[in-house]
């Protein structure tokens, strides 16, 4: 593996710095989704949704699948554009700006921007093959001329070491199994210093023994005090470091509150039978 | 296997616990020597033991052998056929007219090659665009110039440059001909460089654009998710997958070109083939050994792309296999390798 140098020569756009201590400070986002729609075609996948996830906050969606959970995640950093509605980070619109009375999109470069704020991580962990870890990591803040290109490799260093990778900064995606794959789009996402990060059933492609080094990392990331929401079948890991749970069905929230009332002592018929069918 | 005892013994030289006597006393080791060789007093070793005989294919022998005197029989034919005139063919392989030749082959196919690509890229990023104008102008483009025959683009641009000698000048990599002595000649290789780049982009931008296509929905979201800005995303995490498609069916075209270059003959440019062509008709009789020289020229040009190719497809997998590909020679190291150990393991058994 060492015998090819590590793509090193891939990143080479930089721009003078201009903030350098700022990407790995933590600032927790309040996040807000104003009755949100949206439709594919016919089909409606959300149907007004109304959430509040407040600064360092941890929110676990739950909920069949085809309920919309995904999609609400996409809408949240505007991959997917809601019909109606809009997200809005630290009070910030996300894909869209007030006109007046109306909502009028954003160009891509300035949402391409706002992404910055807000970390996804995929559940096939979409890592970039063609980059080592370290590249994969370091390649947004390059990209977006926040850090020079050492200044991004020594964070990159810095964030695989805290997920517990740091013996594999030269490795590429596919020499890592899913596990460390995984923990390093976290790394990924972590790089540009967002104020929340979204999860998108960051378990789901992994092989069961594999599942709780990531959810570690998860985990390391609540108690540190970034606002989280996750989307995951990991019922035991719900309860344990949400805030608040939100049970999605058919594109509506049927319930949300703590996990000891959400997932204890279900008050609908739908999260009740949804429960009995995952625990 | 019915070898005398003594020929067994020195065969198998013997290992230690052979000559063990509560070993080869064993009942089963006595029973075996009964069934696998009747008269062996030596008694070998127990069935697990033993080295399994690879299974004979005959058929297989009989076909190399007739392939093998096939090819025999050609390479015979092709020395010794006195139609070839190979003594011509070693007159002819290192003239002037001959190099130059190539050097116009060479020339016109590296310009054409990087024009044709880049116009490629561009025709693709059309296609793929989200403006319908743009997506039927290239669509137009890769049409038109799918369905046109080289060589009556090359033609109907021959004749257009008599019409408007000034058209060369307009070009962008006009200037770099210029140094040529004879304008007449920079403008020959200027239409046939556009004739063939013309060509050649209709072709690569399809090869492009079924790169680009290869790459994972995933990488698209994931360079936007990140935020990475679009000109980022295209020339730093799309493209450079896409090229480990590319890279195979640009070859392709780029072997076929070499190939296209003998028709700028007919816009009166002397190329490999041009030359070959054109000293036939000053010496008839050397017209085959003539066919013969450009042939080698052209197969000489193909492999040396073939084995550029290689090392290409090797950087650009990077990633995407666990472990790069072996170049030739650890290919040739391994192989050695391999050979040692199994007739180090054959000895053995």
């Amino acid at each position: 593996m060492t015998t090819e140098t590590a793509g090193s020569t891939e990143l080479t756009e930089t721009t003078e710095a201009t903030d350098t201590t700022d990407a790995t400070e933590i600032r927790p986002a309040a996040v807000e989704v104003h009755d949100v729609h949206k439709w594919y075609g016919a089909h409606r996948v959300l149907d007004g949704v109304e959430l509040t996830v407040r600064p360092g906050e941890v929110t676990v969606i739950l909920g069949p699948s085809g309920s919309g959970k995904s999609t609400l995640l996409r809408v949240i950093n505007h991959l997917e554009k809601p019909e109606v509605g809009y997200v809005s980070v630290n009070g910030e619109p996300i894909g869209v700006r007030r006109h007046g009375e109306r909502l009028k999109e954003l160009s891509e470069r300035v949402i391409l921007g706002q992404r910055g704020r807000i970390g996804f991580v995929f559940q096939n962990f979409n890592l970039f093959p063609h980059l080592t870890a370290l590249d994969n990591v370091a390649a947004a803040p390059v990209a977006t001329g926040k850090l020079t290109k050492p200044q991004a490799q020594e964070l990159a260093r810095e964030l695989l070491g805290r997920v517990g990778l740091a013996d594999k900064v030269g490795a590429y995606p596919r020499q890592l199994s899913g596990g460390q794959q995984q923990r390093v789009a976290i790394a990924r996402a972590l790089a540009l210093g967002p104020g929340v990060i979204l999860f998108d059933e960051p378990t789901s492609a992994l092989d069961p023994e594999l599942v709780g080094e990531v959810l570690a990392v998860i985990k390391d990331l609540a108690t540190s005090g970034t606002t989280l929401i996750i989307v995951t079948h990991e019922i035991g890991f719900a309860r344990e470091v949400a805030d608040q749970v939100v049970f999605l069905d058919e594109g509506r929230i049927v319930e949300q509150g703590p996990p000891t009332e959400v997932l204890d002592h279900p008050k609908h018929e739908r999260t009740r039978d949804f429960l009995s069918k995952v625990l | 296997m019915s070898q005398s005892p003594g020929a067994a013994v020195s065969l198998a030289s013997a290992p230690p616990a052979e000559e063990t006597p509560e070993l080869s006393s064993a009942p089963r080791t006595a029973r075996l020597a009964e069934a696998e060789r009747p008269g062996d007093d030596t008694a070998p070793r127990p069935l697990a033991a033993q080295r399994v005989l690879p299974l004979r294919r005959p058929g297989r022998w009989i076909a190399t052998a007739i392939v093998l005197v096939l090819v025999a029989q050609i390479a015979h034919g092709l020395v010794t056929n006195p139609f070839y005139q190979w003594d011509r063919f070693q007159y002819w392989f290192l003239r002037p007219t001959i190099l130059d030749g190539l050097l116009i082959t060479l020339e016109v196919t590296a310009y054409s090659a990087v024009l044709g690509l880049l116009g490629g890229i561009l025709v693709a990023l059309g296609r793929l665009s989200r403006s319908p104008v743009l997506r039927a102008v290239s669509w137009t483009y890769t049409w038109l110039f799918r369905s046109v025959p080289l060589i009556v683009v090359l033609l109907f641009l021959y004749n257009f440059s008599a019409l408007y000698k000034t058209l060369s000048l307009g070009v962008p990599f006009g200037p770099a001909f210029f140094s040529f002595d004879e304008s007449r000649l920079a403008t020959d290789i200027v239409v046939a460089v556009v004739g063939l780049s013309l060509n050649e982009a209709a072709y690569a931008s399809e090869v492009v654009r079924s790169g680009i296509l290869a790459v994972d929905q995933g990488q698209h979201e994931a360079a936007s998710a990140l935020g990475l800005p679009k000109s980022y995303q295209f020339t730093k995490i799309v493209f450079p997958q896409a090229l480990r498609s590319i890279t195979p069916n640009y070859v392709n075209l780029l072997i076929n070109l070499i190939k296209s270059t003998s028709l700028v003959f007919y816009v009166s440019l002397l190329d490999l083939f041009g030359s070959a062509q054109s000293m036939g008709s000053t010496y008839p009789g050397d017209i085959v050994p003539l066919l013969l020289v450009a042939t080698v020229w052209y197969l000489i040009l193909t492999s040396a792309v073939s084995v550029v190719q290689f090392y290409v497809e090797r950087y650009f997998s990077r990633g995407a296999t666990r472990t790069l590909p072996p170049t030739p020679l650890q290919k040739l190291r391994t192989s050695l390798r391999d050979l040692r150990v199994r007739a180090r393991r054959e000895a053995a058994i």
